[in-house]
């Protein structure tokens, strides 16, 4: 039983493919790309982009301990339904995702349950403490993808420089959310004339820089590989473009909510543009494009983080941090980046596939002859608006609410299998 | 109007059997809710200014009597989730000598402590029919999220750090008030009263809603305090910001000085409260900058001798209890305004 993705036009970065090519897919592999194939089922992609399945290497699903946020399952199928066949889950669960067992745990409902490939990120220190270091090796073994302490970040200079030496003896890399937690004092929104107007205490830009800096300096000083997530300001761009010019092993991503909105979305106190690190202001917004067209920012991640509408319906100071991402991030880059010229479509698919794959070393964003069946077919004139109410997450946290947006997945296909239609 | 024969009749025009919109006590109104000033128009606020006398006149009548029946059968709820007691008091008289029924709801009654939504708690009160919903809050955005779902009007008296415009309505009322009396002007206005707010602005929704509402009225704010306390960006909201006291009262026409909480040496905001009187307390000393006509406001409760020197708060220029006393009838104003303003289409 083959399936064939016809007449579409396939963008594959590895190899630099941009043209009209069939896909053929024969159990889960890839059999053969070229023109005019032919299987037992035919996609039509015509007018469509073919592209490898989408890879997101920062994404929260919450199970275990926050079911009724997201889970494995419904995760996934927000996932697929975004055009992404591989997702690196965070490790801020409940209990968190410190030992071997845990990560087990995850690739066991991984595989009870999701409809794309789960490559979970591991806790680098016990129970995301910032203390002790978590079995590195072992949780390696087992197969997390990566450590991290996402969400909460290593306060302890002395601690983080030791994570970075094992982790990068262990041949792990460390995915930074930067935040100097002294600075955040009740901070909920970015710090500025919009948070004194509305009487939100701020978090300044130099809170997330800070901590950006220092992590720079660390790699550099241990020699270990270190990715800076969600970077949301001009002087965070400056630092990841410094590091890199000297070397360091720094990678950096963004999110697309910080290209597209400002601290504006937050004047109405709209928890839904709640998230950590804020909204910035216009400059970082230029700034930020800038870099993703420059190359500076390595690839686009969503931070995908769900929190249940009744956790969101609340003051803004009592709401919780994040937004739903998977399934508004693709059309919010063809929108928001490829249309307005600031990168080409091509270097948008790289950004979503074989660039993210490529900082954590996973076999995925890739389409070649023999290798995984991991399709994203998508029309990128097509304009849809985004209701929540017809999200597949479990939750319904998205700024992105009601806006228009151009570029919608038809089909994701995972290891051969189709596992969303759109 | 003589304090001791009050004429009624600009509050007889709006009574209740008599719903017909009273253009002339109206203005412009049409807001359902009051939840900042940072949405009103100039026009809107002295609509306010121009409503509230006729209250003043309610409580001063001759006949001991200090009630009308603008808002007889209606309920009003103070629904209070953060300690407060002038506030609430002002608003529950400025209710009861409306002829509302009235009904408190504090932090520590209501079910909020057993982890029931703000908007739940807001829900069940509708339930029995409110009419008028005063609110109180520690957190910024309370009123305003409640005013965009719920039908009851939403007054806001006080949201975290963000706005208490019924504060900055009584206090814009005062001063206008002086300045009429001064200028021997009855239209007088505050156009180029040069008004000095000294303190801590970052955690002050009284000095918000006084920037909106000054310099929508046409007055110049300066506002003084140490750096520590005073918020990013704040220029933009068209004041002037010094640390220095003796700038900010230079010319200044009114003199305002906020509370200072004295917990905040403690989150490394001041290092003493000494050294905050040493640079910011306004007494006679410091007021010799200031010219002699200033009046000293302060929004209380006050901390005597620390922002303000006792002296200075019960002498001659001080307005703080003429602040108080208006703070009912603007209140009153505020509240007749809302219960006849247009209903929402079914």
């Amino acid at each position: 039983m083959s399936i064939v993705i016809k007449h579409g036009h396939l963008i594959e970065p590895t190899s630099g493919v941009s043209a009209l090519l069939d896909v053929l897919i024969e159990g889960e592999k890839v059999a053969k790309i070229g023109p005019g194939l032919s299987g037992d089922t035919v996609i039509d992609a015509t007018g469509c982009i073919v592209c490898p399945g989408l890879v997101d290497i920062h994404v929260h699903f919450r199970e275990p301990g926050f079911e009724s946020k997201e889970t494995i399952a419904s995760g996934s199928k927000a996932a697929a339904k975004g055009g992404f066949t591989s997702v690196v889950t965070m490790a801020n669960t409940k209990p968190t995702i410190d030992d071997a067992g845990m990560v087990e745990f995850v690739h066991r409902r991984a595989r009870e349950t999701a409809c794309i490939k789960i490559w979970p990120a591991a806790c680098a220190t016990k129970g995301m403490k910032g203390e002790e270091m978590t079995e590195m090796a072992e949780l390696k073994a087992v197969g997390a993808v990566a450590v991290t302490d996402d969400g909460k970040d290593i306060q302890s200079s002395w601690v983080m420089r030791r994570v970075l030496e094992y982790a990068n003896m262990c041949g792990l890399v460390y995915l930074a959310h930067c935040e100097d937690h002294s600075l955040m004092v009740g901070g909920a929104m970015n710090e500025g004339y919009n948070a004194t107007r509305l009487g939100i205490p701020g978090l300044p830009k130099a809170m997330e820089e800070i901590m950006i800096e220092r992590n720079g300096r660390l790699a550099e000083l241990t020699g270990a590989a270190i990715h800076i997530q969600h970077i949301t300001t001009a002087g965070g761009v400056e630092i990841l473009r410094r590091a890199k010019a000297r070397g360091v092993r720094i990678t950096g991503e963004t999110a697309p909510h910080y290209w597209t909105f400002t601290d504006d979305a937050v004047l109405t106190y709209d928890t839904d543009a709640k998230m950590n690190p804020p909204l910035r202001e216009a400059v970082d917004v230029e700034a930020l494009k800038r870099a993703i067209a420059e190359g500076v920012i390595d690839c686009i991640a969503t931070d995908h983080a769900p929190h249940t509408p009744t956790e969101k319906d609340v003051e803004f100071a009592a709401a919780p941090f994040g937004i739903l991402g998977l399934e508004t991030s693709l059309a919010a880059t063809i929108t928001g980046l490829v249309e307005p010229g600031h990168i080409s479509i091509e270097r948008a698919i790289e950004m979503m596939t074989s660039a993210p794959a490529r900082i954590l070393g996973l076999d995925a964003g890739v389409l070649r002859e023999g290798g995984p069946a991991d399709v994203c077919v998508f029309d990128p004139k097509k304009e849809w608006t985004v209701d929540p109410a017809k999200f597949s997450s479990r939750s319904r946290n998205t700024p992105f609410k009601g806006m228009a947006l151009r570029g919608w997945v038809t089909h994701t296909v995972c290891d051969g299998k189709v596992v969303y239609r759109g | 109007m003589n304090a001791e024969h009050p004429s009624i009749e600009p509050v007889a025009v709006a009574a209740p059997k008599d719903r017909a919109p009273a253009e002339k006590v109206r203005g412009g109104w049409t807001r359902r809710h009051l939840v900042g000033i940072e949405d009103l128009s100039r026009e809107e606020i002295e609509t306010v200014l121009d409503v509230a006398p006729q209250f003043i006149a309610v409580q001063q009548r001759g006949s001991g009597i200090k009630k009308v029946p603008l808002l007889q059968g209606r309920l009003v709820v103070n629904l209070f989730l953060e300690p407060s007691t002038r506030t609430r008091v002002s608003f529950e008289l400025a209710a009861k000598r409306l002829s509302a029924d009235t009904l408190t709801v504090t932090a520590s009654a209501s079910s909020v402590v057993k982890g029931e939504s703000l908007h739940d708690t807001l829900a069940n009160i509708e339930a029995m029919h409110s009419d008028i919903v005063v609110i109180r809050h520690a957190y910024s955005g309370s009123a305003q999220i409640l005013a965009e779902r719920h039908a009851s009007h939403i007054i806001n008296a006080g949201d975290g750090s963000h706005e208490h415009p019924t504060q900055a309505l009584l206090d814009a009322f005062t001063i206008r008030q002086h300045v009429r009396k001064y200028r021997e002007d009855p239209n007088a206005g505050l156009d180029g009263l040069r008004v000095a707010i000294i303190g801590d602005i970052t955690h002050s929704r009284v000095a918000r809603s006084n920037i909106w509402c000054l310099t929508k009225l046409g007055a110049k704010v300066v506002l003084c305090g140490p750096r520590t306390l005073m918020p990013a960006g704040i220029e933009r909201m068209g004041v002037e910001v010094t640390s220095s006291l003796q700038e900010a009262l230079r010319g200044a026409d009114v003199v305002y000085a906020l509370r200072i909480q004295v917990e905040r040496q403690a989150s490394c905001l001041l290092p003493s409260i000494r050294e905050y009187i040493r640079l910011y307390r306004v007494d006679s000393d410091s007021l010799r900058n200031a010219p002699e006509h200033a009046l000293i406001m302060h929004p209380g409760p006050i901390n005597r001798d620390i922002e303000l020197a006792a002296d200075i708060a019960d002498g001659a220029r001080s307005v703080i209890l003429e602040q108080v006393s208006n703070g009912v009838a603007v209140r009153m104003a505020i509240m007749h305004l809302l219960a006849n303003s247009p209903r929402p289409a079914a």
